[in-house]
């Protein structure tokens, strides 16, 4: 016979903890104001506006370094959170030991259009991942999801991979 | 390459451009030095900055927008005058992290300008030696007084 399902607030609350144990240990990730909102394992990362994100006073838009550091920060927190999810499932999530982070071998941005000063949305999808790289693509939008303002891809050294 | 001689005037509306962007601000960047077409900024240590807890290190993100503020800055340095400028694509390569508690300065070199794109060349640094990143940028211009493209 086949074990119960487990509760729903088990699974939301080990999957809620792991993603803060991620990005929560991240300064940078709070000098932004970011946050991630997760459905089962989608990630959006949301860039709630503040007015010292902005560049240009006279527009006003977005800083594009802002806006790159967000993107950089969707995908870092992307790949990191696609290469735990297996190990947090099934419980091998070490409890205690910090959560190594892949480091950013290079990062390339297209700045589409203006980032408005309004909140802001970006989804990562890792492309390619592999024992020592991989390869990242990250799309952020405002109002809507099909008007991209920015997108970016990134190369990644995975924090195992290192080594060899 | 020796520095340009220096032009009190537009330092000064560098330096009050730099004031003027709250991100900039945020980070405390700051401009060091400015040339023909060339940039020099600084941003100091900032622990809020920080992007991997275990090493210190400060995070792209925040080396990225010193590096996109610094090339913006050389592109509205440059000779032509142009009077307004937006990132098109910036690409940003990180050699190494940056060594904790160090400040860190870019240094941007705008080396070519048509009448619509301006195409930029950044180093970042924090004293070791070595750069910790380079990057490559292509920039709108408007208002530029350069003809050809």
């Amino acid at each position: 016979m086949r074990p119960p399902p487990e509760p729903v607030q088990v699974v939301k609350s080990r999957r809620d903890a792991a993603l803060e144990r991620l990005a929560g240990g991240v300064p940078f990730v709070g000098f932004l104001g970011l946050r991630f909102d997760r459905r089962g394992d989608e990630l959006t990362a949301v860039l709630p506006f503040r007015e010292d994100l902005i560049g240009n006073p006279l527009i006003p838009a977005l800083h594009g370094g802002a806006t790159a550091g967000f993107l950089e920060c969707a995908a870092v927190v992307e790949l990191a959170w696609t290469q735990m999810w297996e190990d947090m499932e099934s419980g091998r999530l070490p409890p205690d030991a910090p959560l190594r982070l892949p480091k950013t071998i290079d990062f390339t941005v297209d700045y589409l259009r203006s980032g408005l000063p309004r909140d802001a949305y970006a989804r990562a999808r890792v492309n390619r991942s592999g024992r020592r790289y991989a390869s990242v693509h990250v799309e952020a939008w405002q109002d809507h999801r099909a008007r991209l303002f920015a997108q970016a891809t990134g190369h990644f050294l995975m924090p195992d991979g290192e080594a060899g | 390459m020796t520095p340009f001689p220096p032009d009190e005037p537009r330092e000064e509306a560098a330096r009050r451009f730099l004031a003027a962007l709250p991100y900039a601000r945020a980070l405390g960047l700051t401009l060091v030095a400015l040339g023909d077409g060339v940039a020099e900024i600084a941003m100091p240590w900032d622990d809020r900055l920080v992007g991997d807890p275990l090493t210190g290190v400060i995070h792209g993100g925040a080396v990225l927008a010193l590096m996109d503020t610094c090339a913006g800055t050389a592109v509205l340095a440059h000779a032509s005058a142009p009077t307004r400028t937006a990132t098109l694509d910036l690409r940003i390569d990180y050699m190494r992290g940056a060594v904790p508690g160090r400040a860190i300065t870019a240094r941007a070199e705008c080396h070519h300008v048509t009448r619509t794109v301006a195409f930029v060349r950044a180093t970042a640094s924090d004293g070791e030696g070595r750069p910790l990143a380079t990057a490559t940028g292509a920039f709108t211009v408007e208002g530029s007084a350069e003809g050809a493209a």
